[in-house]
Protein backbone atom coordinates (compact mmCIF):
# COMPACT_ATOMS: atom_id res chain seq x y z
CA UNK A 1 0.00 0.00 0.00
CA UNK A 2 1.42 3.36 -0.98
CA UNK A 3 0.79 6.05 1.61
CA UNK A 4 1.98 9.58 2.32
CA UNK A 5 3.52 10.39 5.68
CA UNK A 6 3.71 13.92 7.08
CA UNK A 7 6.91 14.36 9.03
CA UNK A 8 7.24 16.86 11.92
CA UNK A 9 10.19 19.25 12.17
CA UNK A 10 12.19 17.22 14.71
CA UNK A 11 12.25 14.19 12.38
CA UNK A 12 13.09 16.02 9.16
CA UNK A 13 16.79 15.55 9.72
CA UNK A 14 16.13 11.95 8.64
CA UNK A 15 14.23 12.98 5.49
CA UNK A 16 16.70 15.58 4.17
CA UNK A 17 14.36 18.31 5.38
CA UNK A 18 11.33 17.03 3.45
CA UNK A 19 7.99 17.41 5.29
CA UNK A 20 6.07 14.69 3.45
CA UNK A 21 7.46 11.36 2.27
CA UNK A 22 6.03 8.29 0.53
CA UNK A 23 6.06 4.89 2.25
CA UNK A 24 4.67 1.41 1.76
CA UNK A 25 3.02 -1.09 4.07
CA UNK A 26 -0.25 -2.77 4.96
CA UNK A 27 -0.22 -1.59 8.58
CA UNK A 28 1.22 1.29 10.60
CA UNK A 29 3.86 -1.11 11.84
CA UNK A 30 4.87 -2.04 8.29
CA UNK A 31 4.88 1.61 7.26
CA UNK A 32 7.26 2.44 10.12
CA UNK A 33 9.55 -0.41 9.08
CA UNK A 34 9.53 0.96 5.54
CA UNK A 35 10.27 4.46 6.83
CA UNK A 36 13.23 3.02 8.71
CA UNK A 37 14.58 1.42 5.51
CA UNK A 38 14.23 4.67 3.59
CA UNK A 39 15.23 7.01 6.43
CA UNK A 40 17.34 5.16 9.00
CA UNK A 41 16.87 6.48 12.54
CA UNK A 42 13.12 7.06 12.31
CA UNK A 43 12.00 3.86 14.03
CA UNK A 44 13.92 4.50 17.23
CA UNK A 45 12.26 7.91 17.54
CA UNK A 46 8.79 6.46 17.06
CA UNK A 47 8.91 3.10 18.86
CA UNK A 48 10.22 2.04 22.25
CA UNK A 49 12.37 -1.01 22.89
CA UNK A 50 9.24 -3.19 23.13
CA UNK A 51 8.10 -2.03 19.71
CA UNK A 52 5.22 0.07 21.01
CA UNK A 53 4.64 3.65 19.96
CA UNK A 54 6.47 5.99 22.32
CA UNK A 55 4.09 7.74 24.65
CA UNK A 56 4.97 11.21 23.43
CA UNK A 57 4.43 10.32 19.77
CA UNK A 58 1.00 10.63 18.23
CA UNK A 59 0.28 9.03 14.86
CA UNK A 60 -2.83 9.99 12.95
CA UNK A 61 -4.29 7.84 10.19
CA UNK A 62 -6.52 9.98 7.97
CA UNK A 63 -6.95 12.30 10.95
CA UNK A 64 -7.71 9.62 13.56
CA UNK A 65 -5.34 8.90 16.45
CA UNK A 66 -4.24 5.30 15.94
CA UNK A 67 -4.44 4.73 19.71
CA UNK A 68 -8.20 4.76 19.21
CA UNK A 69 -7.93 2.41 16.19
CA UNK A 70 -5.80 -0.73 16.32
CA UNK A 71 -2.67 1.11 17.51
CA UNK A 72 0.45 -0.06 15.69
CA UNK A 73 -1.48 -2.83 13.94
CA UNK A 74 -3.98 -0.45 12.36
CA UNK A 75 -4.57 -1.42 8.72
CA UNK A 76 -3.49 0.98 6.02
CA UNK A 77 -4.99 1.42 2.53
CA UNK A 78 -3.58 2.84 -0.68
CA UNK A 79 -3.61 6.62 -0.63
CA UNK A 80 -4.00 6.94 3.16
CA UNK A 81 -2.60 10.00 4.89
CA UNK A 82 -0.45 9.42 7.95
CA UNK A 83 0.76 12.22 10.21
CA UNK A 84 3.40 11.92 12.90
CA UNK A 85 2.85 14.61 15.51
CA UNK A 86 4.96 15.12 18.64
CA UNK A 87 2.74 15.30 21.69
CA UNK A 88 4.20 18.65 22.62
CA UNK A 89 5.33 21.82 21.05
CA UNK A 90 8.50 22.81 22.90
CA UNK A 91 9.42 26.25 24.24
CA UNK A 92 7.42 27.62 27.13
CA UNK B 1 3.76 2.97 51.94
CA UNK B 2 6.09 0.94 54.13
CA UNK B 3 7.93 3.99 55.30
CA UNK B 4 8.96 4.80 58.82
CA UNK B 5 10.73 7.78 60.22
CA UNK B 6 13.93 5.79 59.89
CA UNK B 7 13.62 6.08 56.15
CA UNK B 8 14.31 9.79 56.47
CA UNK B 9 17.47 9.99 58.51
CA UNK B 10 18.00 13.61 57.66
CA UNK B 11 14.93 14.82 59.51
CA UNK B 12 15.96 15.15 63.16
CA UNK B 13 13.73 14.33 66.11
CA UNK B 14 13.53 17.93 67.25
CA UNK B 15 11.94 19.27 64.12
CA UNK B 16 11.12 22.65 65.66
CA UNK B 17 14.73 23.34 66.60
CA UNK B 18 15.77 22.15 63.17
CA UNK B 19 13.33 24.52 61.55
CA UNK B 20 14.47 27.46 63.68
CA UNK B 21 18.05 26.81 62.83
CA UNK B 22 17.84 25.91 59.16
CA UNK B 23 14.70 27.09 57.50
CA UNK B 24 13.70 30.57 56.51
CA UNK B 25 10.31 31.23 58.13
CA UNK B 26 7.54 30.81 55.60
CA UNK B 27 6.24 34.24 56.50
CA UNK B 28 9.40 35.69 54.99
CA UNK B 29 9.15 33.90 51.69
CA UNK B 30 5.50 33.26 51.06
CA UNK B 31 3.27 36.25 50.50
CA UNK B 32 0.70 36.69 53.25
CA UNK B 33 -2.01 39.17 53.91
CA UNK B 34 -3.49 41.38 51.26
CA UNK B 35 -2.51 42.20 47.72
CA UNK B 36 -4.10 44.73 45.41
CA UNK B 37 -3.26 42.84 42.22
CA UNK B 38 -2.07 39.38 41.25
CA UNK B 39 1.08 41.22 40.18
CA UNK B 40 1.96 41.45 43.87
CA UNK B 41 1.65 37.69 44.29
CA UNK B 42 4.31 36.73 41.75
CA UNK B 43 7.40 35.03 43.17
CA UNK B 44 8.33 34.25 46.78
CA UNK B 45 7.73 30.57 46.17
CA UNK B 46 8.59 27.85 48.69
CA UNK B 47 11.65 25.61 48.49
CA UNK B 48 10.92 21.94 49.18
CA UNK B 49 13.59 19.45 50.16
CA UNK B 50 13.31 16.27 48.09
CA UNK B 51 14.43 13.88 50.81
CA UNK B 52 12.06 10.94 50.59
CA UNK B 53 12.55 9.99 46.96
CA UNK B 54 16.31 10.45 47.24
CA UNK B 55 16.80 8.49 50.48
CA UNK B 56 19.53 5.95 49.84
CA UNK B 57 20.09 7.19 46.29
CA UNK B 58 22.39 10.12 47.01
CA UNK B 59 25.32 10.68 49.39
CA UNK B 60 24.43 11.64 52.95
CA UNK B 61 26.02 15.07 52.58
CA UNK B 62 24.16 15.98 49.44
CA UNK B 63 20.75 17.61 49.60
CA UNK B 64 18.33 18.42 46.79
CA UNK B 65 15.78 21.22 47.00
CA UNK B 66 13.10 22.14 44.49
CA UNK B 67 11.73 25.64 43.99
CA UNK B 68 7.99 25.12 43.67
CA UNK B 69 7.06 27.61 40.97
CA UNK B 70 3.57 26.20 40.72
CA UNK B 71 2.77 28.44 43.68
CA UNK B 72 2.84 31.52 41.47
CA UNK B 73 -0.63 32.97 40.81
CA UNK B 74 -0.56 31.90 37.14
CA UNK B 75 0.68 28.49 38.23
CA UNK B 76 4.19 28.57 36.79
CA UNK B 77 7.67 30.07 36.83
CA UNK B 78 6.67 32.11 33.78
CA UNK B 79 4.80 34.65 35.91
CA UNK B 80 8.19 36.10 36.84
CA UNK B 81 9.52 36.94 33.35
CA UNK B 82 6.05 37.88 32.09
CA UNK B 83 5.65 40.43 34.88
CA UNK B 84 9.12 41.86 34.34
CA UNK B 85 8.77 42.09 30.56
CA UNK B 86 5.47 43.97 30.89
CA UNK B 87 6.89 46.28 33.57
CA UNK B 88 9.90 47.12 31.40
CA UNK B 89 7.65 47.59 28.35
CA UNK B 90 5.46 50.04 30.28
CA UNK B 91 8.48 51.88 31.72
CA UNK B 92 10.02 52.27 28.25
CA UNK B 93 6.72 53.48 26.77
CA UNK B 94 6.48 50.52 24.39
CA UNK B 95 3.42 49.11 26.12
CA UNK B 96 0.72 51.73 26.54
CA UNK B 97 -3.06 51.94 26.33
CA UNK B 98 -4.33 50.92 22.89
CA UNK B 99 -1.64 48.28 22.39
CA UNK B 100 -2.27 44.56 22.22
CA UNK B 101 0.16 42.15 23.92
CA UNK B 102 1.10 39.46 21.36
CA UNK B 103 3.60 36.62 21.65
CA UNK B 104 4.23 33.05 20.64
CA UNK B 105 4.11 30.56 23.47
CA UNK B 106 3.25 26.93 23.93
CA UNK B 107 1.67 27.53 27.27
CA UNK B 108 2.91 28.83 30.57
CA UNK B 109 4.13 32.21 29.32
CA UNK B 110 0.83 32.59 27.53
CA UNK B 111 -1.04 31.86 30.74
CA UNK B 112 1.10 34.39 32.61
CA UNK B 113 0.66 37.09 29.95
CA UNK B 114 -3.09 36.46 29.75
CA UNK B 115 -3.43 36.71 33.53
CA UNK B 116 -1.29 39.84 33.85
CA UNK B 117 -2.87 41.44 30.78
CA UNK B 118 -6.27 40.96 32.39
CA UNK B 119 -5.25 42.65 35.63
CA UNK B 120 -3.39 45.46 33.82
CA UNK B 121 -6.22 46.03 31.33
CA UNK B 122 -4.41 45.09 28.11
CA UNK B 123 -5.84 42.72 25.48
CA UNK B 124 -3.65 39.65 24.93
CA UNK B 125 -3.26 37.53 21.79
CA UNK B 126 -1.15 34.37 21.72
CA UNK B 127 0.22 32.17 18.96
CA UNK B 128 0.56 28.52 19.91
CA UNK B 129 0.80 25.22 18.07
CA UNK B 130 -2.60 23.54 18.03
CA UNK B 131 -1.23 20.44 19.83
CA UNK B 132 -0.63 22.16 23.19
CA UNK B 133 -2.66 20.69 26.00
CA UNK B 134 -6.40 21.36 26.14
CA UNK B 135 -6.15 22.68 29.69
CA UNK B 136 -3.70 25.36 28.61
CA UNK B 137 -5.91 26.61 25.82
CA UNK B 138 -8.89 26.83 28.17
CA UNK B 139 -6.97 28.60 30.92
CA UNK B 140 -5.70 31.23 28.49
CA UNK B 141 -9.18 31.78 27.11
CA UNK B 142 -10.58 32.01 30.63
CA UNK B 143 -8.34 35.05 31.18
CA UNK B 144 -9.89 36.60 28.08
CA UNK B 145 -6.97 36.13 25.69
CA UNK B 146 -7.33 35.27 22.00
CA UNK B 147 -5.40 32.33 20.51
CA UNK B 148 -3.95 32.04 16.99
CA UNK B 149 -3.15 28.40 16.23
CA UNK B 150 -0.03 27.46 14.30
CA UNK B 151 0.75 24.15 12.57
CA UNK B 152 1.52 21.42 15.12
CA UNK B 153 3.96 19.86 12.65
CA UNK B 154 6.16 22.95 12.90
CA UNK B 155 6.38 23.00 16.71
CA UNK B 156 7.21 26.12 18.71
CA UNK B 157 9.41 27.47 15.93
CA UNK B 158 6.32 27.48 13.71
CA UNK B 159 4.54 29.64 16.29
CA UNK B 160 7.50 32.03 16.40
CA UNK B 161 7.38 32.45 12.62
CA UNK B 162 3.59 32.95 12.57
CA UNK B 163 3.87 35.56 15.33
CA UNK B 164 6.44 37.51 13.29
CA UNK B 165 4.06 37.52 10.32
CA UNK B 166 1.15 38.84 12.41
CA UNK B 167 3.29 41.67 13.71
CA UNK B 168 4.59 42.50 10.25
CA UNK B 169 0.98 43.03 9.11
CA UNK B 170 0.36 45.73 11.74
CA UNK B 171 3.49 46.57 13.73
CA UNK B 172 2.01 49.60 15.53
CA UNK B 173 -0.80 47.54 17.03
CA UNK B 174 1.26 45.11 19.03
CA UNK B 175 3.61 44.93 21.98
CA UNK B 176 5.66 41.75 21.77
CA UNK B 177 7.29 40.74 25.06
CA UNK B 178 9.54 38.42 23.00
CA UNK B 179 10.59 36.12 25.81
CA UNK B 180 13.24 34.41 23.68
CA UNK B 181 15.19 37.63 23.08
CA UNK B 182 14.12 39.99 25.88
CA UNK B 183 16.80 40.32 28.53
CA UNK B 184 14.06 41.27 31.02
CA UNK B 185 13.20 37.55 30.99
CA UNK B 186 16.57 36.58 32.49
CA UNK B 187 16.63 39.76 34.57
CA UNK B 188 13.41 38.71 36.35
CA UNK B 189 15.23 35.64 37.61
CA UNK B 190 18.35 37.64 38.49
CA UNK B 191 16.19 39.93 40.64
CA UNK B 192 13.81 37.41 42.22
CA UNK B 193 14.48 33.67 41.75
CA UNK B 194 18.21 33.98 42.44
CA UNK B 195 17.93 36.06 45.64
CA UNK B 196 15.11 33.85 46.95
CA UNK B 197 17.20 30.71 46.49
CA UNK B 198 20.21 32.37 48.06
CA UNK B 199 18.20 33.30 51.15
CA UNK B 200 16.27 30.05 51.35
CA UNK B 201 19.51 28.05 51.35
CA UNK B 202 21.33 30.48 53.65
CA UNK B 203 23.85 30.92 50.87
CA UNK B 204 24.72 27.23 50.96
CA UNK B 205 23.61 26.43 47.41
CA UNK B 206 26.43 24.78 45.45
CA UNK B 207 24.64 23.65 42.28
CA UNK B 208 21.75 25.18 40.37
CA UNK B 209 20.00 22.88 37.91
CA UNK B 210 17.27 24.19 35.59
CA UNK B 211 15.59 23.07 32.39
CA UNK B 212 15.82 25.28 29.32
CA UNK B 213 12.75 26.57 27.50
CA UNK B 214 13.96 30.07 26.71
CA UNK B 215 17.00 29.86 28.97
CA UNK B 216 15.72 32.74 31.13
CA UNK B 217 15.63 30.80 34.40
CA UNK B 218 19.05 29.20 34.10
CA UNK B 219 20.72 32.38 32.82
CA UNK B 220 19.27 34.92 35.25
CA UNK B 221 19.26 32.76 38.37
CA UNK B 222 22.69 31.38 37.51
CA UNK B 223 24.15 34.85 37.10
CA UNK B 224 22.81 35.98 40.45
CA UNK B 225 24.06 32.92 42.30
CA UNK B 226 27.50 33.23 40.70
CA UNK B 227 27.58 36.92 41.67
CA UNK B 228 27.21 35.81 45.29
CA UNK B 229 29.53 32.82 45.03
CA UNK B 230 31.42 32.21 41.83
CA UNK B 231 31.90 28.56 42.78
CA UNK B 232 28.20 27.78 42.33
CA UNK B 233 27.81 25.41 39.38
CA UNK B 234 25.07 26.30 36.93
CA UNK B 235 23.72 23.35 34.97
CA UNK B 236 21.11 23.37 32.20
CA UNK B 237 18.78 20.51 31.36
CA UNK B 238 17.55 19.75 27.86
CA UNK B 239 15.75 16.89 26.08
CA UNK B 240 18.06 14.18 24.73
CA UNK B 241 16.61 14.33 21.24
CA UNK B 242 14.83 16.73 18.92
CA UNK B 243 11.87 14.33 18.99
CA UNK B 244 10.82 14.44 22.64
CA UNK B 245 7.83 14.74 24.92
CA UNK B 246 9.01 17.30 27.44
CA UNK B 247 6.52 20.10 26.96
CA UNK B 248 8.11 23.50 27.38
CA UNK B 249 11.70 22.38 26.91
CA UNK B 250 13.95 23.06 23.95
CA UNK B 251 16.48 20.76 22.35
CA UNK B 252 18.97 23.50 21.53
CA UNK B 253 20.86 21.81 18.71
CA UNK B 254 17.69 21.52 16.63
CA UNK B 255 15.92 24.75 17.62
CA UNK B 256 16.08 28.46 16.94
CA UNK B 257 18.48 29.35 19.76
CA UNK B 258 16.99 32.09 21.98
CA UNK B 259 18.91 35.36 21.98
CA UNK B 260 19.02 35.41 25.78
CA UNK B 261 20.61 31.94 25.96
CA UNK B 262 24.39 32.04 26.33
CA UNK B 263 25.73 28.55 26.65
CA UNK B 264 29.24 29.70 27.57
CA UNK B 265 27.93 30.89 30.95
CA UNK B 266 26.92 27.36 31.88
CA UNK B 267 29.15 24.91 33.72
CA UNK B 268 27.42 21.90 32.28
CA UNK B 269 24.41 20.70 30.32
CA UNK B 270 22.57 17.45 31.03
CA UNK B 271 20.36 15.67 28.54
CA UNK B 272 17.30 13.86 29.84
CA UNK B 273 15.11 11.29 28.11
CA UNK B 274 11.36 11.74 27.94
CA UNK B 275 10.51 8.37 29.47
CA UNK B 276 12.79 8.80 32.49
CA UNK B 277 11.36 12.27 33.09
CA UNK B 278 7.81 10.90 32.98
CA UNK B 279 8.80 8.16 35.45
CA UNK B 280 10.19 10.81 37.75
CA UNK B 281 6.88 12.68 37.65
CA UNK B 282 5.13 9.52 38.83
CA UNK B 283 7.77 8.89 41.50
CA UNK B 284 7.52 12.44 42.85
CA UNK B 285 3.77 12.04 43.17
CA UNK B 286 4.06 8.81 45.11
CA UNK B 287 7.02 9.63 47.35
CA UNK B 288 6.91 13.36 47.94
CA UNK B 289 3.20 13.94 47.50
CA UNK B 290 3.82 16.50 44.82
CA UNK B 291 2.27 16.36 41.36
CA UNK B 292 4.34 18.28 38.82
CA UNK B 293 4.63 18.69 35.06
CA UNK B 294 7.07 16.81 32.84
CA UNK B 295 9.68 19.59 32.80
CA UNK B 296 9.97 19.22 36.59
CA UNK B 297 10.48 15.49 36.13
CA UNK B 298 13.32 16.25 33.71
CA UNK B 299 14.86 18.77 36.12
CA UNK B 300 14.69 16.28 38.98
CA UNK B 301 16.30 13.51 36.91
CA UNK B 302 19.18 15.89 36.17
CA UNK B 303 19.41 16.98 39.82
CA UNK B 304 19.60 13.32 40.82
CA UNK B 305 22.42 12.72 38.31
CA UNK B 306 24.34 15.69 39.71
CA UNK B 307 23.72 14.53 43.29
CA UNK B 308 25.10 11.09 42.51
CA UNK B 309 28.24 12.59 40.98
CA UNK B 310 29.33 14.66 44.01
CA UNK B 311 30.20 13.93 47.64
CA UNK B 312 28.65 16.93 49.29
CA UNK B 313 26.63 19.90 48.25
CA UNK B 314 23.28 21.65 48.15
CA UNK B 315 21.53 21.30 44.83
CA UNK B 316 18.63 23.55 43.95
CA UNK B 317 16.41 22.83 40.99
CA UNK B 318 13.21 24.38 39.69
CA UNK B 319 9.85 22.67 39.40
CA UNK B 320 8.32 24.95 36.78
CA UNK B 321 4.69 24.13 37.48
CA UNK B 322 2.27 21.64 38.97
CA UNK B 323 0.89 18.70 37.03
CA UNK B 324 -2.80 19.40 36.79
CA UNK B 325 -2.46 21.13 33.42
CA UNK B 326 -1.10 17.94 31.88
CA UNK B 327 -3.67 15.38 32.95
CA UNK B 328 -5.09 15.18 29.42
CA UNK B 329 -1.67 14.82 27.80
CA UNK B 330 0.43 11.85 26.73
CA UNK B 331 2.26 12.10 30.08
CA UNK B 332 -0.51 9.97 31.55
CA UNK B 333 -0.90 7.46 28.71
CA UNK B 334 -0.11 4.03 30.07
CA UNK B 335 -0.40 5.29 33.63
CA UNK B 336 -2.57 2.27 34.44
CA UNK B 337 0.54 0.11 34.22
CA UNK B 338 2.19 2.13 36.93
CA UNK B 339 2.09 0.47 40.34
CA UNK B 340 4.00 0.82 43.54
CA UNK B 341 6.14 -2.20 42.65
CA UNK B 342 7.10 -0.43 39.47
CA UNK B 343 8.18 2.58 41.49
CA UNK B 344 10.60 0.40 43.44
CA UNK B 345 11.98 -1.01 40.17
CA UNK B 346 12.53 2.46 38.77
CA UNK B 347 14.24 3.67 41.93
CA UNK B 348 16.48 0.59 41.78
CA UNK B 349 17.27 1.46 38.15
CA UNK B 350 18.29 5.00 39.13
CA UNK B 351 20.45 3.49 41.85
CA UNK B 352 22.33 1.42 39.28
CA UNK B 353 22.99 4.25 36.83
Amino acid sequence: MAVRVRVPTPLRRFTAGVDEVPADGASIKAVIEDLERRHPGMRERLLDEKGDIRRFVNIYLNGDDIRFLDAINSKVKDGDDISIVPAIAGGH
Amino acid sequence: MATTSQSFPRLPADIDAYARERVVPLSEVVPVGRAISVLDLVGKTPLLEIARLTAGLIPADVRIFAKLEGFNPGGSVKDRPAKKMLEVGIAEGKLKPGKVILDSTSGNTGIALAMLGATLGYPVELVMPSNVSRERKKIVEAYGAKIHYSDPMEGSDGAIVMCRKLIAQDPARYFKPDQYNNEANAQAHFETTGPEIWRQTHGEVTHFVAAIGTGGTVMGTGRFLKSKNNAVKVIAVEPDDAMHGLEGLKHMASSIVPGIYHEKELDDKIQVGTEEAYEMVYALGQTEGILVGQSSGAAMIAALKVARSIREGTIVTVFCDFGDKYLSTNLWIGWQEWRHERLQQVIAKWNNK
